[in-house]
């Protein structure tokens, strides 16, 4: 129990935050939101996967990937493809020249199933790939690159220009990839109807449970010795090879489970909204997901749902209300941010915090035994000078 | 009195009936209270006793917004004069505008915003096929209402979406008609970006051209959106010696297209070219020099001389600024608001289903639409003309040809 307390919760701090986290996204905003609204919130959440994942990529391995997007697309798209082949059923697609497959590839003049959609008639086949795909796809990359010591901005561009070759391919093969339009209309889940709302709140909470998880696996691997290797490596990376560690490995296996982290994220997003488009793969949301670890604070795995949130609720909230001004608005909050709290949402908690009066009591049993414990005492003063 | 005077005394009264009937005194007035609310809105829609909500979802950032603003403009001038001429039911149109951000999945986030927050009667929005596709899932499970602008691929008919613009067949096959037998073109040359509206439209002309034309295609190539390296096409071009160049190239790569075939001296006294594309809005951008003796095949230019579109032109401007230039979407959104009210009088209702009841019979027409005459067809697509204008250094289309009414197929046997 002890065990399971410090390693997958971090300790008192780290359990009482995971816990205000669970308490605001699993009771708070489910009575406080409409449905509409929690399913935003919902959507905002799968995000926060891919901020997680940076989190453990950049924030502690300070391996700088710009393209996140591509694994939270290729679990995104794994999903779809299983729910479009499940909607496009012969019955449904009857006006077309060859029913029963997807009307996209109807369009595109194609007669049959092309190969590699067929294994996405199977639905374990289909969670399998969700993780396995791009775990295998990150394997081969960090491959590639750790082992020839490619580092630092070059991995940050090179992880970019996949991003964009990945968006290049889906976008022009849409025959059998639904091009530009993405894979739309999608219903139900193994005869499940996901667009019902209690399959919405139903999702939801899936999603919410699978991020605290998530996080708690997180929590794992930092407080492991791998996670202080990896804290280590990206403050003084030719130490820890001269120490006789395999560095490149390390840097391949964290970009594998960041990889398989955001692929989660996308799969649930496909499920909550309905579909999966080239725009969530491309450069643009890739660097948004490095914005939402700024913002949340790119040392806290916690401080990085806030922050998906905050941007997220923002980007909402300003386009409804301003809808001619609100980018010049998200661009204020982001200068904001990087100008006046360089450690994000989480910089600001563990600044300010311990002086709430009825909260230090909580912090100041913790601080000792996370000093003696684990590497998360970091949090609090992160060093910068690995991912600048 | 003799017989004369009281027959010139009923001409009269006719004629000042039917002035009250034209100037709205008698039939737009539908008073509010002849129509309660509990009546004319059954499904919990945002109408009151005196305004009905109606959403807009455009493009006001990003890549589309140049495209997207006319529409979006268009829209609201028809609100306004649908509200200064009394509303519908008694009712003032009320908007709440959202932006779609160049972005489809905010399109369907907002679609469902105005829908299930809003409860908005209908929305007039979208424009390019991959946002409509993300918003019609949405539109479908609310039951709510969109009016759609754009000139599209077809293939689709949904019941919760009115389709403003043409369908392909409806702007290609009178546009290859027309250049086969005023140019007595037999060689075609197909070109456009990658996506499915060019694919589509494509693949209705060549087999358009092939079975009924008894033409050939001696080319067909996509572009990615947004590429603007035209030197291998403009080669290829050269080389075949095409009739007709058949293009449907979008967005910014038109602009490069365009100025590209002119710089490597491909222009309109050597080569005929027909584009499915450029609007009076692309032209801002391409210049019209570029474009100068060119055609493009639509169902609506700026220039056209006709009562409803000269007042058309007029209001838009007085609204939006005398440098504000008319395409064919921006025309298509316009009729949006207008046809929903004559669908709305009809049906006596804001509920989504009777309106599209209403729709579906064959008999709401616009005699005021700045294209003329336009009647909605019972799948949900508009009848409509199809014209071809040639392109002056002005930027404004002098139309060479006009067709029929035609009525619009989005399943065309024998094209698919």
């Amino acid at each position: 129990m002890n065990f399971v307390y410090e390693r997958f919760l971090g300790g008192k701090s780290g359990a009482l935050a995971i816990g205000i986290l669970a308490l605001l996204i699993l009771v708070i905003l489910p009575l406080a939101l409409d449905l509409f609204r929690l399913n935003l919130v919902g959507k905002y959440l799968t995000y926060a996967f891919a901020a997680v994942s940076l989190v453990l990529l950049w924030g502690y391995g300070g391996i700088l990937s710009l393209g996140q997007g591509i694994f939270f697309g290729l679990g995104g798209y794994a999903m779809a493809m299983f729910l479009k082949l499940e909607a496009s059923d012969p019955e449904s697609t009857s006006i077309q020249t060859t029913p029963g497959i997807p009307d996209f590839m109807d369009w595109n003049q194609l007669y049959e199933l092309p190969w590699f959609w067929v294994p996405f008639e199977s639905f374990t086949f289909t969670l399998i790939a969700i993780l396995v795909v791009p775990a295998v796809f990150a394997f081969i990359i960090g491959y590639s690159m750790f082992k020839r010591r490619v580092g630092g901005v070059y991995f940050a561009i090179i992880t970019q220009v996949i991003a964009v070759i990945l968006t290049v391919l889906i976008v022009g093969q849409q025959g059998y990839t639904g091009g530009i339009n993405g894979i739309t209309d999608l219903r139900t889940l193994n005869g499940w109807d996901i667009r019902t709302d209690e399959a919405k709140y139903l999702l939801y909470f899936l999603n919410a449970i699978l991020l605290l998880g998530v996080i708690m696996l997180g929590k794992f691997i930092l407080t492991s010795k791998f996670g202080q290797l990896l804290l280590a490596m990206k403050d003084k990376e030719d130490r820890v090879r001269f120490s006789g560690y395999d560095v490149s490995n390390f840097k391949i296996f964290i970009f594998c489970i960041s990889a398989v982290i955001a692929a989660i994220g996308g799969a649930m997003f496909t499920l909550q909204v309905g579909f999966m488009s080239p725009s969530f793969v491309g450069i643009v949301p890739s660097i948004e997901m490095v914005i939402f670890a700024a913002v949340g604070g790119r040392m806290s795995l916690i401080g990085v749902v806030y922050g998906t949130l905050l941007v997220n609720y923002g980007k909402t909230a300003f386009s409804e209300t301003f809808p001619e001004l609100w980018l010049f608005l998200m661009g204020g909050l982001f200068i904001a941010v990087v100008m006046f709290f360089p450690n994000g949402l989480a910089g600001i908690w563990n600044k300010y915090a311990p002086k709430v009066p009825f909260l230090r009591p909580l912090l100041a049993g913790s601080k000792k035994a996370e000093s003696k414990t684990e590497p998360a005492k970091i949090e609090s003063e992160p060093t910068t000078e690995g991912a600048k | 009195m003799s017989y004369f005077s009281r027959r010139k005394f009923l001409g009269k009264t006719g004629a000042l009936i039917s002035a009250m009937v034209a100037a709205g005194f008698i039939t737009s007035t539908a008073i509010a209270a002849d129509y309660p609310t509990a009546e004319v809105n059954t499904t919990g829609l945002s109408v009151t006793d005196d305004t009905v909500t109606v959403g807009i979802l455009h493009s006001l950032t990003g890549t589309m917004a140049i495209s997207e603003t006319g529409a979006q403009e268009a829209e609201k001038l028809a609100i306004k004069q649908i509200n200064e001429s009394g509303g519908i039911l008694g009712r003032q149109i009320k908007i709440i505008q959202e932006d779609g951000a160049s972005d489809w999945p905010t399109f369907a986030e907002k679609s469902r915003k105005l829908l299930v927050n809003d409860k908005v009667a209908a929305v007039f929005g979208c424009w390019t096929s991959a946002s409509r596709k993300a918003a019609l899932p949405v539109f479908e499970k609310e039951n709510g209402l969109l009016y759609y602008p754009t000139f599209y691929e077809g293939l689709e008919q949904s019941k919760n979406v009115i389709y403003t613009g043409q369908e392909a067949t409806q702007q290609i096959l009178a546009g290859l008609d027309w250049v086969a037998e005023e140019k007595g073109a037999k060689t075609f040359y197909l070109i456009g970006s990658d996506y499915i509206w060019p694919r589509t439209s494509m693949k209705i002309a060549r087999i358009h051209i092939e079975k009924v034309l008894g033409g050939k295609v001696v080319g067909e190539e996509y572009k990615p959106l947004g590429d603007t390296q035209f030197g291998s096409v403009i080669n290829k071009i050269r080389l075949r010696k095409p009739d007709v160049i058949f293009a449907a190239v979008v967005g910014g790569s038109n602009v490069a297209w365009f100025k590209q075939l002119n710089a490597a001296g491909i222009t309109s006294d050597k080569q005929t070219l027909l584009t499915l594309s450029v609007t009076e809005d692309e032209v801002l951008g391409i210049g019209g020099e570029n474009l100068e003796g060119f055609y493009s095949v639509m169902k609506y230019f700026q220039s056209l001389d006709n009562p409803n579109n000269a007042e058309f032109v007029k209001a838009f401007k007085e609204m939006h600024g005398e440098d504000s230039v008319i395409g064919d979407v921006t025309q298509a959104a316009y009729l949006g608001p207008w046809l929903w009210k004559a669908a709305v009088e009809k049906a006596g209702s804001f509920d989504v289903d009777k309106i599209v009841e209403a729709s579906r019979t064959g008999e709401i027409e616009l005699d005021t639409a700045p294209e003329g005459y336009v009647k909605l067809h019972p799948n949900h697509h508009l009848w409509s003309k199809t014209r071809i204008g040639k392109w002056n250094k002005d930027g404004q289309a002098t139309v060479v040809y006009e067709s029929e009414l035609i009525e619009p197929n989005p399943f065309p046997e024998g094209y698919q």
